[in-house]
């Protein structure tokens, strides 16, 4: 075999290493399960939040709309700040986010609209079981943050823009506590989605804010328990929005479109209020609420 | 008692061959073997080419070659990322978020290890082949393909080297592929991804397919590359 | 095969080479013509090796010219001198295929090259080591391995730079013996060598080479016999002459 022409066979070597590659990739560049492996699907790409994936939400409501018109959801799960990002270049045809100020900026600046409102869940503040800040069974969010403010116990914000961060400095601002003045190496800023959060907030038995769909799919609970919960201040909107066609003539008008129709009707908001974990509702479908 | 629970978890994977999970696992490999390719395919003469020829400022080219095998992956993907978005220079080809974006992310941090790896081995090799090479008539460049064959078996190890990198990289083809699954998702997104659920046995289960994927591909090569040396010499 | 415009005679004039300040080779002047076989001999560092190198282009001059009768040594773009080196580089790969890659690079067929191989393996009793590693054969076998890859170019002129100071007598004598053949198919041989009992059983003319300079250049028995330089005669004795 060493006898051959040395640049043939070098040449024959890489060539054939890239078509293995080439061939692999071309049959995994088809979607995944079997019985959406046709070539040329269409579809679209929604820009969401990590709430929405990490809870399987999406698994159990995309194979339905799937059935129903034949294209695939591909999701990419980032936080709200960064999806809406993604959606402003142009890199997603649908944003389906929480952030109800930062989505009507979105859609006065004209990178996408309209906003519709498509269900809620609500926030729930962890913390250790232990309770060092002695808030357990409160429904009074902002008394529950002054306490922790007041005795520097660890809290854990995701600090990455995302809804849930704005939402939780919107409360702080609620519970009249200037963090910015006040804040001390008891207030820990990771950066990170809601999951890592949830991991560092396990792993220093700390406060965290966090949706409840994400806390009841989360496995690493280690001493964390909810602790507060029930406030209004802590429910949480979601809202769907097309990327503007104008502006990126690339998006897929006519699919998006028929993806955000059908979760705002009645089909699809049955889908997400039939979603469930351990028997508990995680999303609750308000698409005819046109004030949320 | 995670620990006994990941293994179990890695193997419940393995046996239980779900057709999601042998996705990620062949999206996996596709897209880093791909990216290795091209990464050879575009390393290995450049390599050489920058082993033997003479020019202002080569030492330069070399360091910054060599620094680059430290590049993070975050910033290649980034610069993925900005090419390939719809607002940058390449956002036309629709590119983001595809596997093809995975595959440049990671061909770009395996050619630094390619070409630095090439380089050193080429220059070694043609110390000891010069004159008989010179005294056929093969001086210059022309000695290019003799030196990258006869060096194949040492070359082996320096792809093998760019596969580890490309394997074992999250921040990348996060950014990149955007972790959709049955897309984009791979072995190390989808790890990343249970981490952040706190499903922190499965994460590790899968972290101990991926590495068992990675020992048996070096292994392959290994042995592959033991038996021709020693035919060659 | 061989075309009948030659290369040779070779004639070299005012060769110089410097280097680091030294002037390593000085002033050398020769002609080598067709046929025979020319022993270069010189104690250690006298130039023997340099004057091969600077011969066969594998390094450039300082000064003085080295002419071939056709060109530059070349004809029908192919080199007609080859050369076999002290230690050979010996390729990664089967002895066959070395010999197939020297034909390579002189740009012959594929088919061409394979049986031009064997042809050259089967010359030289190499005929079941074809398929052996290179790097694995013995010191003797891989020097036999070098002169059958030189043969296979089929060179009008070979240099041979001390082909047999790593090998035991046994090798030694194989080495020896295709030389000889070599001469008498008309291959026109230079060696260098410092073995003085080498030279005497080899050559059938002498260039005595001292410090650089050619000393004598004279028919081997003459040489032997009667040198004309006290440093020749003091080599041939065997002092140590520097």
């Amino acid at each position: 075999m060493t006898t051959l022409p040395t640049r043939r066979h070098l040449i024959a070597a890489t060539a054939s290493l890239l078509a293995f590659g080439g061939v692999a990739l071309a049959q995994d560049a088809r979607p995944a399960a079997p019985a959406t492996a046709a070539a040329g699907t269409r579809f679209i790409t929604v820009a969401s939040t990590t709430s929405t994936v990490d809870s399987g939400l999406f698994n159990h409501i995309l194979p339905l709309f799937r059935a129903k018109t034949g294209i695939e959801v591909r999701v990419i799960s980032q936080g709200t700040g960064q999806a809406l990002d993604t959606g402003r270049r142009g890199d997603a045809d649908v944003v389906f986010v929480h952030a109800r100020a930062a989505e009507e900026r979105f859609v006065a600046e004209g990178h996408g609209g309209p906003r519709r409102p498509v269900m809620y869940n609500d926030f729930v503040l962890i913390g250790p079981k232990a309770d060092p800040a002695g808030i357990k069974g409160s429904r009074d969010i902002a008394a529950a943050l002054r306490a922790i403010q007041t005795k520097a116990t660890p809290f854990v914000s995701r600090g990455d823009r995302s809804g849930t961060h704005q939402a939780e400095l919107a409360l702080w601002t609620a519970a009249g506590i200037d963090l910015a003045a006040t804040r001390g190496s008891w207030y820990r800023e990771i950066g990170q989605g809601m999951g890592a959060a949830l991991n560092t907030a396990s792993g220093m038995n700390g406060y965290v804010l966090s949706d409840r769909a994400t806390w009841l799919s989360f496995r690493n609970r280690g001493d964390l328990d909810i602790l507060v919960e029930g406030d209004r201040r802590l429910f949480n909107q979601y809202g769907i929005m097309l990327v503007n066609p104008e502006r990126h003539p690339h998006v897929k008008r006519a699919d998006g479109q028929a993806f955000i129709d059908w979760i705002v009707s009645p089909e699809g908001q049955k889908a997400i209020a039939d979603y469930q974990i351990n028997g508990q509702q995680l999303f609750f479908a308000n698409a005819s609420d046109s004030g949320a | 008692m995670d620990i006994a629970q990941s293994f179990a978890a890695a193997f419940a994977l393995i046996l239980g061959a779900d057709p999601a999970f042998l996705a990620i696992v062949r999206l996996s490999l596709a897209v880093t073997l791909t990216a290795v390719a091209v990464a050879a395919l575009i390393g290995l003469p450049v390599g050489a080419l920058l082993a033997l020829s003479r020019f202002p400022g080569r030492g330069a080219v070399i360091v910054l070659v060599n620094a680059l095998m430290g590049l993070p992956p975050v910033v290649a993907g980034l610069l993925v990322f900005l090419l390939l978005s719809r607002s940058g220079p390449l956002g036309p080809l629709g590119l983001l978020f595809t596997p093809t974006a995975m595959v440049c992310a990671q061909a770009i941090l395996v050619l630094p290890i390619v070409i630095a790896i090439t380089r050193q081995l080429v220059e070694d090799l043609h110390g000891e082949y010069r004159e008989h090479l010179a005294s056929l008539g093969l001086t210059g460049l022309r000695a290019i393909p003799t030196l990258l064959w006869d060096g194949r078996f040492a070359l082996a190890t320096a792809i093998l080297a760019g596969f580890g990198r490309a394997s074992a990289e999250v921040g990348a083809v996060l950014i990149v592929g955007g972790n959709i699954a049955g897309y984009t998702r791979t072995m190390t997104t989808a790890i990343a991804l249970e981490t952040s659920k706190g499903d922190l046995p499965l994460a590790l289960g899968l972290g101990i397919v991926l590495i068992l994927l990675t020992l048996g591909i070096n292994a392959v090569t290994y042995a592959a590359s033991r038996v021709g040396a020693r035919f060659a010499g | 095969m061989r075309e009948t415009t030659s290369v040779l005679p070779l004639a070299v004039s005012d060769l110089t080479f410097e280097a680091g300040g030294k002037r390593l080779v000085d002033g050398i002047g020769f002609t080598i013509p067709r046929g025979g076989l020319t022993v270069i001999i010189g104690p250690n560092g006298s130039g023997k090796s340099l004057t091969l190198r600077l011969c066969h282009g594998l390094i450039a001059p300082s000064a003085g010219a080295i002419a071939w009768a056709a060109g530059e040594g070349t004809l029908a773009g192919h080199k007609r001198h080859a050369m076999v080196f002290q230690k050979p580089v010996m390729l990664r790969r089967s002895a066959l295929a070395n010999v197939e890659h020297a034909l390579a690079a002189a740009g012959a067929g594929w088919s061409e090259r394979r049986s031009r191989a064997r042809e050259a393996l089967d010359r030289f009793g190499l005929t079941d080591k074809a398929d052996r590693p290179a790097r694995l054969m013995s010191g003797g076998e891989q020097q036999r391995l070098a002169i059958a890859r030189a043969w296979a170019l089929r060179p009008e002129i070979l240099f041979l730079d001390e082909p047999t100071s790593q090998l035991d007598p046994g090798a030694t004598r194989q080495i020896e013996q295709m030389i000889l053949a070599l001469k008498a198919e008309g291959v026109t041989l230079v060696m260098a060598t410092h073995d003085m009992g080498q030279a005497r059983r080899l050559a059938d003319r002498v260039l005595f080479l001292h410090r650089g300079r050619l000393v004598e250049d004279a028919p081997a028995e003459t040489f032997f016999s009667g040198p004309a330089s006290a440093e020749a005669r003091a080599f041939i004795a065997g002092d140590l002459v520097w």
